[in-house]
């Protein structure tokens, strides 16, 4: 509990978060910035799982404990897209978006 | 009677055509012959087993003989409804099997002469074979179906082969012609058909022909325009009848049928396919005679009387010795059919049924025998034409002598089988209506005159400039001359009344001596005419045709038939109707069709851009569907 | 005092996230975000989350931004800039993020909160006790799972790095 915040305040902080997050994801054209985009979604989520443990079931963990997961799974993420990265760039030499689009029609 | 067997007469052919018709190009030609030949005997011998033992040990029960069935059913519309396949055995389809088979084996035989060297030597056979099948199947047919079926096969085996010298625009143009002519027939008897399983509930010839039957005794239920609509019904019939038996005035394709190999003019166009129309109308006889009292009957009387004498007249005029003899082919199948017009049910009332079938019969031996003749002859000085030949009778012997045999048979003198038949068809003809009967036997005598005309030119007259010197045709073509000779002379004397009659009871005939006497008469008033103009080369046949002018002049071109029919179907139906209809087609289906095409093209090339690769893209879509369904979901859809 | 450290943290991380997802320079890019992480780690420290808040920077901080470094350095040079999006789409994605963000604090404020007052400090033992738990309301099977799945991402990670010259040496 943070005094004199109420939870309202912090979840109106996340969701902006959030969607900084998403309108870097669609507008940035690099791959890194991509997943830095990605980065701060997930943050924004697991500040709110938080959160909402804190404020509203202060007696369980289940929110902390999820949130340990997700930086766990995010942590296991990012390694794996780096590794795409670098692969990548071992390939085309760019890790631009607009030259990775072979899913095109 | 166990009739398990009789499902191999056609089945037989129907073999015999696929494996030729697969292994063609594997298969010698001489081999090929003799697989059809004997797939031909082998159900020429079941054909023969299977007469025996209807006519003679289990066919008559208390004097009458039965109809046996076997069948099984094929496809189902009602619980009522239904179609079936299977076979049935009465005294004509057992007599049709005997006809088929002989001529059929017989044109076996006689194509391995005339057809030898040919390149489509096997395909030919292959094609035989399919037409065999076909018209057993159509024989045997249990019920109006089952013998459309058939029917429509034996239109595509004709069409085959007419078209067989597929590489000569004249026979590619006369296959087309009979096609289409008989197809067009073929949808008034379609509809016939379907009136009739609409009205009566069932396709069964057994339940249809029954007199004390629903489907005769209610035929007053339903009228349309003044006639019950079985009538309407069984006339539609005869009109696919009409069709495939080239009666006037769907006659146009027989002559041009003609383009295709002798032996298939011989089998098909002369024998058994023409007389299908007939075997249809005979096969429904009960139908035709009760329902409203034969008027559908009447009309078949007096088609085929006007066809018989029609046909006549032009065979007079021909030059062509095949156009001739069809011609002839169609005059005496108008003449069974003006015989099955003005028959009785009853007894000795039935005669003109009899008669027809007799003639059916009779006429199948002489008219193939004509034709195998003629194609012997062809093979010969390699001319269809009257003015190449003359005095062949020195070069082959054989042929002229069997051709005269059939010229006496078809022209009714005795004791040669058509004086038999055709007297009967007088005595029904004149038992039951003097205006057919005077027609009858005015026809008779100028088929004698034209068969006569034919036989004197070509075997007698003066001898032409032959470029090689004629000789008489190989034994494998004369056998079967000698053999249809033999049964031309024999089968006028089968007391063919015992077996076939309209009520299957039998009947004795005798000969009714002043009217065979009369028959006679005309027919050789028609010989002597014919020798007189034509045994010697002399002037006197033009005089006469100038004599007659015009009318000459109209019957040589066939009374203008088929450019009225040009003009018809050119002129009118094609531009006034046809050509509307395509340009609805086009302008408005078509470019409806391709618009809608062409649109989505055009759009798709427009918005495929949306697929463009890219996750982010995608993820714009996504979220913004989330944003909107989530809008709607809850500001919208509050309830 | 809390109350305006709060305030302080928030604005903090909105303006770092709005200058990491708009940076032109890649490097930069990755330090607004690390300022980010930090931030948030605040967030965890405020509200008495001490564990969850170190987690929060040695994984995130420590070690993800360090990645993310790596990769760009590899990639990159430090003063390349990056390409912008065009004007339009800028626009319409600020459009459709803000109508969502809307939907989102729309939602949110009419939405009563049951918030339970208290000031329980959670400590490290009752986490790990938690976690390593296979009674009621246990964690360990989704603990032993993230480890294995730990472990797949690694040995994925550098198989996809190493590329194709592992598979040319097992050729």
């Amino acid at each position: 509990m943070i005094a004199g915040i109420s939870i309202y305040e912090i979840l109106t902080v996340t969701s902006i978060l959030f969607f900084i997050g998403i309108y870097g994801f669609i507008t940035r054209k690099n791959l890194i910035s991509i997943l830095i985009s990605i980065e701060l979604i997930m943050n924004a989520s697991v500040v709110n799982f938080v959160i909402i443990n804190k404020y509203l079931y202060p007696d369980i963990l289940q929110g902390v404990l999820f949130s340990i997961f997700i930086i766990a799974v995010t942590a296991a993420e990012t390694a794996l897209a780096v590794a795409i990265i670098i692969n990548l760039y071992r390939q085309i030499s760019s890790v631009e978006v607009k030259d990775t689009e072979t899913m095109k029609y | 009677m166990n009739l398990n067997y009789t499902i191999l007469i056609p089945l037989i052919p129907l073999a015999v055509f696929l494996l030729l018709g697969i292994f063609n190009q594997k298969i010698k030609p001489a081999i090929s012959g003799y697989i059809g030949v004997f797939g031909l005997i082998a159900s020429g011998i079941l054909s023969f087993y299977t007469a025996y033992q209807y006519f003679f040990i289990y066919g008559k029960v208390d004097g009458v003989y039965q109809t046996f069935v076997e069948k099984t059913v094929w496809m189902n519309f009602t619980d009522t409804l239904h179609i079936d396949m299977g076979v049935l055995i009465d005294p004509i389809s057992v007599m049709m099997l005997i006809v088929v088979s002989i001529v059929s084996l017989m044109v076996h035989i006689y194509s391995r002469g005339y057809m030898k060297g040919d390149d489509g030597y096997t395909r030919f056979f292959a094609y035989l074979s399919l037409f065999s099948f076909s018209i057993y199947g159509l024989v045997l047919a249990t019920n109006l179906f089952q013998i459309y079926i058939f029917w429509e096969l034996v239109g595509v085996s004709s069409y085959l082969l007419i078209g067989y010298y597929y590489t000569k625009t004249s026979a590619v143009a006369a296959a087309k012609k009979a096609f289409i002519v008989t197809r067009f027939a073929d949808l008034g008897f379609l509809i016939g058909i379907l009136i009739i399983g609409y009205y009566t509930g069932t396709y069964d010839f057994e339940t249809l022909n029954n007199p004390e039957g629903s489907a005769i005794l209610n035929w007053a239920s339903t009228s349309f325009m003044g006639l019950s609509v079985i009538t309407w019904a069984l006339i539609l019939i005869f009109m696919g009848g009409a069709g495939k038996s080239a009666m006037f005035p769907l006659h146009i394709w027989l002559p041009d049928a003609m383009e295709g190999p002798t032996p298939v003019s011989a089998l098909i166009h002369a024998a058994t396919m023409v007389v299908a129309g007939v075997y249809l109308v005979a096969r429904l006889f009960p139908m035709y005679y009760f329902v409203e009292d034969g008027f559908a009957l009447n009309i078949v009387a007096y088609v085929g009387a006007f066809s018989s004498l029609f046909a006549a007249v032009i065979a007079i005029t021909q030059t062509d010795i095949k156009r001739v003899l069809a011609f002839s082919t169609m005059s005496q199948l108008g003449y069974m059919m003006l015989a099955l017009g003005v028959s009785g049910y009853d007894g000795h009332e039935g005669v003109g049924y009899m008669a027809s079938m007799f003639h059916l019969f009779t006429h199948a031996m002489f008219k193939a025998l004509l034709f195998l003749g003629a194609g012997s002859v062809i093979h010969a000085v390699h001319s269809n034409y009257l003015k190449d030949m003359g005095g062949l009778r020195k070069y082959m012997p054989i042929t002229n002598i069997t051709f005269l045999i059939a010229a006496l048979a078809i022209s009714g003198i005795p004791p040669f089988a058509g004086f038999f038949s055709k007297d009967e068809i007088l005595v029904a003809a004149f038992e039951h209506n003097k205006l057919i009967y005077y027609v009858s036997v005015f026809v008779a005598g100028l088929t004698a005159f034209y068969m006569f005309r034919i036989y004197f030119g070509i075997f007698w007259g003066k001898e032409r400039e032959y470029k090689h010197t004629p000789h008489e045709s190989p034994l494998s073509m004369t056998f079967p001359l000698m053999i249809l000779a033999l049964l031309s002379i024999s089968t006028g004397f089968i007391p063919f009344s015992e077996f076939v009659s309209a009520d299957k009871a039998g009947f004795e005939t005798h000969l009714d001596y002043p009217l065979a006497a009369i028959a006679i008469a005309v027919g050789l008033i028609g010989i002597i005419v014919a020798w007189i103009f034509y045994k010697k080369e002399n002037n006197l046949a033009d005089k006469f045709a100038n004599g007659f002018g015009f009318l000459y002049k109209w019957a040589s071109n066939k009374f203008y038939f088929d450019e009225i029919y040009m003009f018809v179907t050119k002129k009118i139906l094609f531009k006034r109707v046809a050509a509307p209809i395509a340009w609805f087609d086009k302008k408005v289906v078509d470019a409806t069709m391709e618009g809608i095409g062409n649109k989505t093209v055009v759009t798709s090339n427009k918005i495929k851009g949306i697929q463009s690769g890219k996750v982010q893209d995608y993820a714009l879509y996504f979220v913004s569907g989330v944003v909107v369904i989530a809008l709607v979901f809850i500001y919208l859809w509050t309830n | 005092m809390e109350k305006i450290i709060f305030y302080i943290l928030a604005l903090l991380m909105i303006v770092f996230a709005i200058a990491s997802v708009s940076s032109r320079k890649m490097l930069r890019s990755v330090i607004y975000l690390l300022f980010v992480l930090v931030s948030v780690a605040g967030i965890y420290f405020l509200i008495d989350y001490n564990f969850l808040g170190a987690i929060q920077l040695t994984v995130y901080a420590g070690g993800i931004i360090v990645l993310i470094i790596f990769s760009v350095l590899l990639v990159h040079h430090i003063e390349m800039e990056l390409e912008v999006a065009k004007t339009s789409k800028k626009i319409l994605t600020g459009i459709i993020c803000a109508i969502g963000l809307g939907v989102f604090l729309t939602t949110i404020y009419s939405y009563n909160f049951n918030v339970v007052e208290n000031s329980i400090s959670t400590t490290t033992e009752d986490i790990g006790t938690k976690l390593l738990s296979y009674g009621n309301g246990g964690f360990i099977l989704p603990f032993e799972v993230i480890s294995v799945l730990l472990l797949a991402a690694m040995i994925g990670a550098i198989i996809i790095a190493k590329g194709k010259k592992l598979t040319d040496k097992i050729n």
